[in-house]
């Protein structure tokens, strides 16, 4: 665990490579890499434009519109702020715990996000890069240069994608801007009719799902000198895990291990996330850096995602996807895997889980109950956490008594994967980059690495000409003396 | 039965003028049934576009995308758009000829003609408002819609469409 490449001793003296915005990567993401006149490396950064004005969106507002409102914080994971703040204001309005319908419907809406998310990030994020190679043609690296080469595997993608969303549609209420969980429980159960429509299709789902994780297996065994090494760093990992250990993407208590694997700490209560994790601030940066307290600054950063979910818990409580984990951990040989690479692997054995845990929902019949809404002693300050497709996600209130927001904090999971991704960038470009004349192929290999964690920016701003992809080259004067632009 | 004109709203309402999509798609909606006109058009309002919206286009006649527009010349523009690979490469979400192209490649067949209506913005901040101008442009493109609406036919609409250049 080391910062080296974060920062260069004469930064003056060196010229600077940018790739603004980083593309396919939801939002503004930029990459500087400082290098001399010989291509020698010298620094390397991942600056993320944060979600700005979060707290201010926030605060003021009547307690009760929060979780309709910060859906709004992103276009992409708009379910996962809807469920944190919605369990944050559980606490708020002294429901401890929720009715059987409540719980399972948010469960529902929370497991048809991860695989309609995770679906997006394989088929149409990632796949590109899998199945052509790093040095691709950039045509090709996209949706639809997948479906000019592998047309089913396409088909699925967008068939996956739209699962998901009909998941979130029937639960949430709407396709966007749902309202299906409110402070204390849910508005809305399932009708039998929306059950059954889901029922038609979830066996292809989870059929889907398996042939997916076949997939990345195969492509990530057939080529382990690249998979097992690309980017890699060793660092602690950070997820909630539910009752013994299981997997769980919508409630339990926090679990953070070492680069063994070893326990760091276990059966926190979120509500007590301060006292075990801190965020620092570095200038160069608008995005945070968390870190545990108890090993510090330096040693204490994190992952969290897939890849340390997969890794963390003991076990999976469906078949299919416990079959898979099991295979994940046998080619991992006994201790943790680190290979950025390797979130692709543990995304698919998460989507067939959440394909799986939707069809045992929905055979249960809890989903069809009139008992909505559960309330007690209000409270002041409430955390909500869950597992959100990209990693553990924390929203923290607190709430005056005239049911006013008066804090809001949030830690969203691309932040805590911050330090991750800068790591696994400068192990790309001293691999790759360094020493060699930089090309689109080369600057595709950091891009790589940033898409596998799947971060999460600051999103929803997306208008039409707005995401160019922006390449410059700088010399030591700061003149421009290369570019390349794409849109 | 789909109906026969799909309309795609895109857009976050609170960021700045990336309303302009959902605002277009609130007062269309009541236009559209003031006029009685609602049965013939499918009404999808999203943040963004992404692969799945390919599947709406699924037997339709005619498909919109109305979205905002940064750096865009104002008030609006209205063009046809064609299905385009190269367009893809952005970021988690897609520009409307790459959802035309997932069509074609998935479903094997041309999608329906297809027209951008982009309604030049001109901030995007979380927690703005809809700024004074993007108002303007907004009027100045709903009257299109207006008459676009009234005459639902390709024949009609590429009457109203600037050429695209290049």
């Amino acid at each position: 665990m080391t910062y080296q490449l974060e920062t260069a001793a004469h930064p003056e003296t060196l010229r600077r490579v940018a790739i603004d915005p980083v593309s396919r990567v939801e939002g503004h993401g930029k990459v500087t890499i400082l290098l001399d006149d010989q291509n020698k490396v010298h620094q390397v950064r991942l600056h993320i434009v944060e979600f700005r004005g979060f707290e201010k969106f926030i605060q003021g507002r009547p307690y009760w519109e929060v979780p309709v409102m910060v859906q709004r914080l992103c276009g992409i994971c708009p379910v996962s702020h809807h469920l944190a703040a919605s369990k944050a204001l559980d606490v708020i309005v002294g429901a401890k715990k929720l009715t059987a319908t409540a719980e399972k419907m948010r469960r529902l809406m929370h497991y048809g996000q991860m695989l309609q998310s995770h679906a997006l990030h394989f088929f149409h994020l990632c796949s590109p890069d899998l199945l052509f190679g790093f040095d691709s043609d950039v045509t090709k690296r996209n949706i639809v240069g997948v479906a000019m080469a592998h047309p089913e595997t396409a088909k699925r993608g967008v068939l996956l994608r739209r699962f998901g969303q009909e998941v979130i549609r029937v639960t949430a209420g709407k396709r966007v801007h749902g309202t299906g969980a409110i402070p204390g429980g849910v508005n809305k159960a399932l009708t039998i009719a929306e059950r059954d429509e889901l029922l038609k299709d979830i066996y292809h789902i989870i059929q889907w799902s398996r042939d997916a994780v076949q997939l990345i297996q195969k492509v990530h065994t057939q080529d382990p000198g690249l998979y097992n090494s690309f980017g890699i760093f060793r660092s602690n990992f950070m997820s909630i895990v539910g009752n013994n250990g299981d997997l769980d993407f919508y409630h339990g208590t926090l679990r953070a291990r070492d680069d063994n694997g070893k326990i760091i700490f276990d059966h926190v209560d979120y509500q007590q996330y301060h006292q075990y994790i801190e965020e620092e601030v570095r200038p160069w940066s608008y995005m945070k850096f968390p870190y545990f307290k108890s090993i510090g600054k330096e040693h204490g950063w994190y992952k969290v995602g897939p890849l340390a979910r997969v890794q963390n818990c003991c076990q999976i409580s469906t078949p299919f996807a416990e079959h898979e984990r099991k295979e994940f951990v046998d080619y991992a040989g006994g201790s943790p895997m680190h290979a950025p690479l390797a979130y692709h692997w543990t995304r698919m054995i998460e989507m067939l889980h959440a394909a799986e845990v939707i069809k045992e929902l929905l055979h249960d019949d809890d989903l069809l109950g009139s008992d909505l809404l559960v309330q007690g002693e209000r409270q002041m300050e409430g955390v909500g956490v869950i597992e959100a497709p990209r990693g553990t996600l924390f929203h923290h209130y607190r709430v005056d008594e005239n049911d006013l927001v008066t804090m809001a904090n949030l830690i969203v999971s691309t932040t805590n994967n911050n330090q991750a991704m800068n790591e696994a960038i400068r192990h790309v470009a001293r691999r790759y980059l360094h020493g060699h004349e930089v090309t689109e192929g080369l600057l595709n290999h950091i891009e790589v690495a940033i898409r596998a964690f799947d971060p999460c920016l600051s999103c929803a701003t997306h208008a039409l000409g707005k995401m160019p992809l922006e390449v410059e080259l700088v010399d030591p004067e700061g003149r421009i003396v290369h570019s390349l632009s794409r849109s | 039965m789909s109906a026969p004109v799909v309309i795609f709203a895109v857009g976050n309402p609170s960021r700045g003028d990336d309303a302009l999509g959902p605002e277009c798609h609130g007062q269309l909606e009541k236009w559209l049934e003031n006029e009685n006109l609602a049965d013939q058009f499918e009404l999808i309002e999203d943040f963004q576009l992404q692969i799945e919206h390919a599947l709406d286009l699924q037997g339709r006649q005619l498909a919109l995308f109305i979205d905002a527009g940064a750096n865009t010349p104002g008030p609006f523009t209205f063009q046809r758009i064609a299905p385009a690979t190269g367009a893809a490469y952005t970021t988690h979400e897609l520009p409307p000829e790459a959802v035309l192209q997932v069509y074609l490649q998935t479903e094997g067949e041309e999608p329906p003609p297809a027209f951008v209506l982009c309604i030049r913005g001109e901030t995007f901040e979380l927690g703005e408002a809809l700024s004074a101008a993007a108002s303007r442009h907004l009027d100045a493109a709903f009257s299109l819609l207006n008459s676009l609406c009234r005459q639902p036919s390709l024949a009609a609409w590429e009457r109203v469409a600037t050429p695209v250049s290049g």
